[in-house]
């Protein structure tokens, strides 16, 4: 445990002067995931600002159809909200299929971006991890590695992003808004999170003096055909062994636009745009989900332990693309798979 | 056996309900001390090796720290093994903390931090640098097989293996049906809701308080006193409330010892709660390996049954519990071969946890029972019909009761069974392949030794009192029914008052045995009451009950009456006044009976059916329905057998 100062910011211009007042400090918005770490010793910020007086909780339409959340919007308010789930269905069943209801009520949206990776050996300080300790070691390769990535790693980490939320940002071309000290900017959300490579202690591309102060979404035409399917080791309560967000726009039983993503595979969401781009027309029936499964697992490598991923999530991804297509999205109330 | 029931069997709201859901029952740790002190355990991150050296430098500077206990400067304890083992000890060496520089499991505790705060304390305990000459070390049941061996001493006589009866092997290799295979089962970690924690109460003469989170509270009295030779009359330890045990709790773990022992060296009252991780380490169902061989006729008779079964223990003690007995007792078959092995792992030491023992090898065995089934071509549950027994067949002795017949075929009719559809892959739900399976389950029924005390006021108010613990199990209500039940009063006229080491001597609650044991002690104290009143009685003046016997007479309504006719009879406020008593109060002992031991054996049984879904392509499984019956021994009757439909 170390010692912490606690302030509360009441502006955004306040909040990130405080952040570069103190560089080790951490905002505070939801605290699901950062007192928790706090408590395993793993974060250890010597100050801690308070962000929740903010005026970042809305959930606002956008002239052009889109839509603004507030990265402190709460993850239920969002899933719950009857606009995003008329038209960011696939949000609203990712959201629910992460955490539990009290979690959900209290993670807000931009502390779901920068939740930390549940890799069991980053929670434990008496193993060597690279991303708590730069440099340290990795204890996971060569453990136990039921829970990590077959994409996307390096011979640094291999652990993977939990979030759920973020693997339907990801395939619906998010945006993530940012206010630094100078300025504010847009990062796509493709661009957020980052593959481990040498420095997997950066989760982000979010400049350590920057707040995240919410997310848009442009308008889609998604509603339709979605679905978001997460395969773990029990029904609820548990972070994802593979997951699939897939949206899809059909016409004459063709898919004209395609959108997937995987979670609990990779450092970051796995997407691949130029897969997406390359079945633009395929017929949407199981040979074309095949092939896109191929595809997107092509770099696909295990590690012993999780071996098992690379053909459960060729056949998530077949599952889900049929899903979507079908008009049947999984539901996230009766846990059966569809 | 109750013949009747006015109170006991009624589904009636736990008594100790409101105390728990506002909050006011007190939990060990809930319980402050003017002037306490905090401790804070710093545990090993090595498995195995030896400590070189403690740095406690940074640790020492943390505001508000007291003192530092490493195996460097801790203070004397007990030297002889005897004085270590609680009443749930087993053979080999039992755990002493901070003893020397070894480390002999993962987890184990190699620093005590003493300070005004328990954030101080924990913050403290973060900050000591342990440095070590590591070993390698062995944690894989799987990798250590090869070394497996016989518990040179036996935890219990009946954990041994029964001796082989026919031959086995050969009938096994001549039989025309059978089946062989391994099962592994991965160790489990209990972790039940309240942590460990004692709040010790140092008090003047050397007089301590404890309250402690443990399943018995003479256990944890008689442990302290072994280990810092205190006399038992000056500690007095407190478990009024559990929250969740199953077992975990059955022996003392280092929070007792470390909390016992800064309280005598610092003169203070001192509280130690262990963290949730800490929990993990500590006293786990075992990993085990079995393999079983079954072997039948055409018609499904057993012919053969090899249960060999192989499972985990720590370095320094030899955990024993009975997996594979029950494969040589719960159905037919002349030819049986047991066996059973430890394997020694840098672990902590395994513990009881939720059925020990049966809960790893019933599964086994009940699994290769439906595996014979479909080798043979029968149905598992007919199979399990045509080997059933009546009579416990490792030590040839009948059984008490056995209703297994009715409850596997009342489950199978609840379930519908019948509709089953025996060829594999032949039922199925969408993208779900649909199995329905079933099993039997078997527990010893079993009672140890106990005492109660039972007092009947004559304002009507019962007083019962024993050191029984209530783990959630529902021990108050049930003392308080079969007490209210013998002197036909209201729950709320009787308290119960358990969960201390100073009331009459009670054993661990652990086993399914508490009922069953001090339930008998608390009827035998009642019922003895009765008989004292009845003596009174009879010495009145012309005494209505003169010629009535203990066997004759009953408490109906607030008067003792003859049990055939409640118009003949005496108020008990008129008895007692007459023979210028506030209150009657008995005494009373149990045990089980030898002589019946001797000729009968004591089980409960369960059928369970279950329908699982399997999402072929996904591999997701999904248990949909489970039917499940039970029926009891005889001995513990105040919970009546429930069927969850899910």
């Amino acid at each position: 445990m170390k010692r912490f100062t606690y302030t509360r910011a009441e502006t955004v211009a306040d909040a990130v002067a405080a952040l570069a007042a103190r560089p080790q400090a951490q905002f505070l918005a939801g605290g699901t995931n950062l007192v928790d770490l706090m408590k395993y010793d793993v974060a250890r910020p010597d100050a801690i600002i308070d962000i929740n007086s903010l005026p970042l909780k809305e959930i606002e339409e956008l002239p052009d159809g889109g839509f603004r959340i507030g990265a402190l919007a709460s993850n239920s308010g969002v899933a719950y909200d009857a606009r995003i789930q008329a038209r960011f269905p696939l949000l609203a069943s990712a959201i629910l299929a992460g955490a539990s209801p009290q979690l959900r009520n209290a993670a807000t949206t931009g502390g779901n971006l920068l939740q930390r990776t549940r890799c069991s050996y980053f929670y434990d300080p008496s193993t060597p991890c690279n991303k708590r300790e730069p440099g340290s070691g990795c204890a996971a390769i060569g453990g136990l590695t039921r829970m990590h990535a077959i994409l996307g790693a390096s011979d640094k980490c291999i652990a993977v992003h939990p979030s759920d939320m973020c693997v339907a940002l990801a395939a619906l071309d998010a945006t993530v808004e940012v206010v630094g000290p100078d300025s504010a900017r847009d990062i796509a959300f493709g661009d957020f999170h980052r593959l481990p490579g040498d420095e997997p202690q950066r989760d982000n591309t979010l400049a350590c003096d920057e707040l995240v102060t919410g997310i848009r979404l442009e308008a889609n035409h998604f509603a339709d055909h979605y679905t978001y399917l997460k395969l773990r080791d029990r029904l609820s309560y548990a972070f994802a062994l593979v997951s699939v967000a897939a949206a899809m726009e059909i016409a004459d039983g063709r898919v004209v636009d395609l959108r997937i993503a995987l979670g609990g595979v990779a450092h970051r969401p796995w997407r691949d745009p130029l897969v997406e781009a390359e079945y633009a027309g395929a017929p949407a029936e199981d040979v074309t989900f095949q092939r896109v499964a191929d595809r997107l697992l092509l770099q696909a490598k295990g590690l012993g332990g999780n071996d098992f991923k690379i053909p459960l999530a060729r056949k998530a991804i077949v599952r889900a693309l049929r899903q979507a297509a079908g008009g049947t999205p999984q539901s996230q109330t009766i846990k059966a798979i569809q | 056996m109750l013949d009747r029931s006015k109170i006991v069997g009624l589904p009636i709201s736990r008594i100790d309900g409101p105390l728990k859901v506002t909050g006011q029952a007190k939990y060990a740790a809930e319980h402050f001390e003017p002037g306490m002190l905090f401790g804070h355990v710093a545990l090993a991150t090595i498995a195995a090796g030896r400590i070189l050296a403690i740095d406690t430098r940074a640790a020492e500077r943390v505001r508000g720290v007291v003192k530092i206990y490493t195996h460097e400067n801790r203070p004397k304890a007990a030297y002889r093994d005897s004085k270590w083992k609680d009443a749930v000890a087993l053979p080999g060496h039992p755990f002493r903390p901070l003893e020397n520089d070894r480390v002999l499991f993962d987890g184990q505790p190699v620093a005590f931090v003493v300070a005004e705060t328990p954030e101080a304390a924990r913050d403290a305990a973060g900050l000591i640098h342990v440095h070590y000459a590591a070993e390698t070390p062995h944690t894989d049941i799987m990798a250590e097989q090869h070394n497996s061996y016989e518990p040179p001493v036996a935890r219990m006589k009946q954990f041994l293996p029964p001796p082989p009866r026919g031959d086995a092997e050969a009938a096994f290799a001549a039989a025309p049906h059978k089946i062989s295979a391994d099962y592994v089962l991965a160790g489990e970690h209990h972790n039940p809701m309240e942590l460990f924690a004692a709040t010790v109460r140092f008090e003047d003469e050397g007089r301590l308080t404890i309250h402690d989170k443990t399943q018995g509270s003479q256990n944890s009295r008689d442990y302290v006193c072994g280990v810092f030779g205190l006399d038992p009359d000056k500690v007095i330890v407190k478990n009024d409330f559990v929250g969740g045990a199953f077992g975990q709790a059955l022996r003392p773990k280092h929070h007792l010892f470390f909390a016992v022992m800064a309280s005598l060296d610092l003169s203070r009252s001192m509280k130690v709660e262990m963290t949730r991780r800490e929990m993990f380490y500590l006293s786990w169902r075992p990993s085990c390996v079995q393999t079983v061989s079954l072997a039948a006729d055409d018609e499904g008779y057993l012919q053969a049954v090899l249960h060999h079964a192989v499972h985990t223990t720590s370095r320094h003690e030899d955990y024993q519990e009975n997996v594979a007995n029950w494969s040589g007792l719960a159905y037919k078959c002349d030819n049986v071969k047991i066996s059973y092995e430890l394997v020694k792992l840098d672990l902590a030491t395994p513990g009881d946890m939720r059925a020990p023992g049966a809960a790893s090898g019933v599964a086994a065995l009940e699994t290769a029972m439906d595996e014979l089934a479909c080798e043979v071509g029968i149905d598992p549950l007919e199979l399990r019909v045509r080997n059933f027994v009546h009579r416990d067949q490792n030590q040839d002795k009948a059984i008490t009761s056995k209703a297994l017949h009715a409850c596997y075929r009342e489950g199978a009719k609840r379930f519908g069974w019948s509709q089953r559809s025996p060829k594999p892959r032949s039922m199925r739900d969408g993208n779900d392949l649909v199995g329905w399976g079933m099993a039997g389950g078997i527990w010893e029924a079993m009672m140890s030794k106990g005492e109660a005390k039972v007092r009947l006021s004559a304002d009507g108010n019962v007083m019962v009192s024993a050191a029984a613990s209530d783990i959630g199990t529902g021990t108050y209500t049930i003392l308080g029914q079969l007490a209210a039940e013998v002197f036909d009063c209201p729950m709320d006229a009787v308290t119960v008052d358990i969960g201390r080491s100073d009331l009459p001597k009670t054993g661990v609650e652990g086993g399914s045995w508490t009922a069953a044991t001090t339930g008998s002690a608390v009827q035998a104290a009642a019922k003895a009451v009765v008989k004292t009143l009845l003596d009174h009685a009879k010495s009145m003046e012309n005494s209505p009950l003169a010629k009535a016997s203990e066997e004759q007479v009953e408490i109906a309504e607030g008067r003792l009456v003859l049990e055939t006719n409640h118009q003949v009879g005496i108020a008990l406020a008129d008895i007692m006044a007459m023979a210028g008593l506030d209150a009657v109060e008995e005494h009373a002992k149990v045990g089980p009976d030898m002589l019946s031991m001797m000729r009968y054996a004591a089980y409960s049984h369960s059928a369970v059916f279950v329908e699982v879904k399997v999402d072929e392509e996904l591999g997701v499984v999904r248990v949909k329905s489970a039917a499940f019956r039970s029926q009891r021994n005889a001995t513990a009757v105040t919970e009546p057998a429930h069927c969850p439909f899910a």
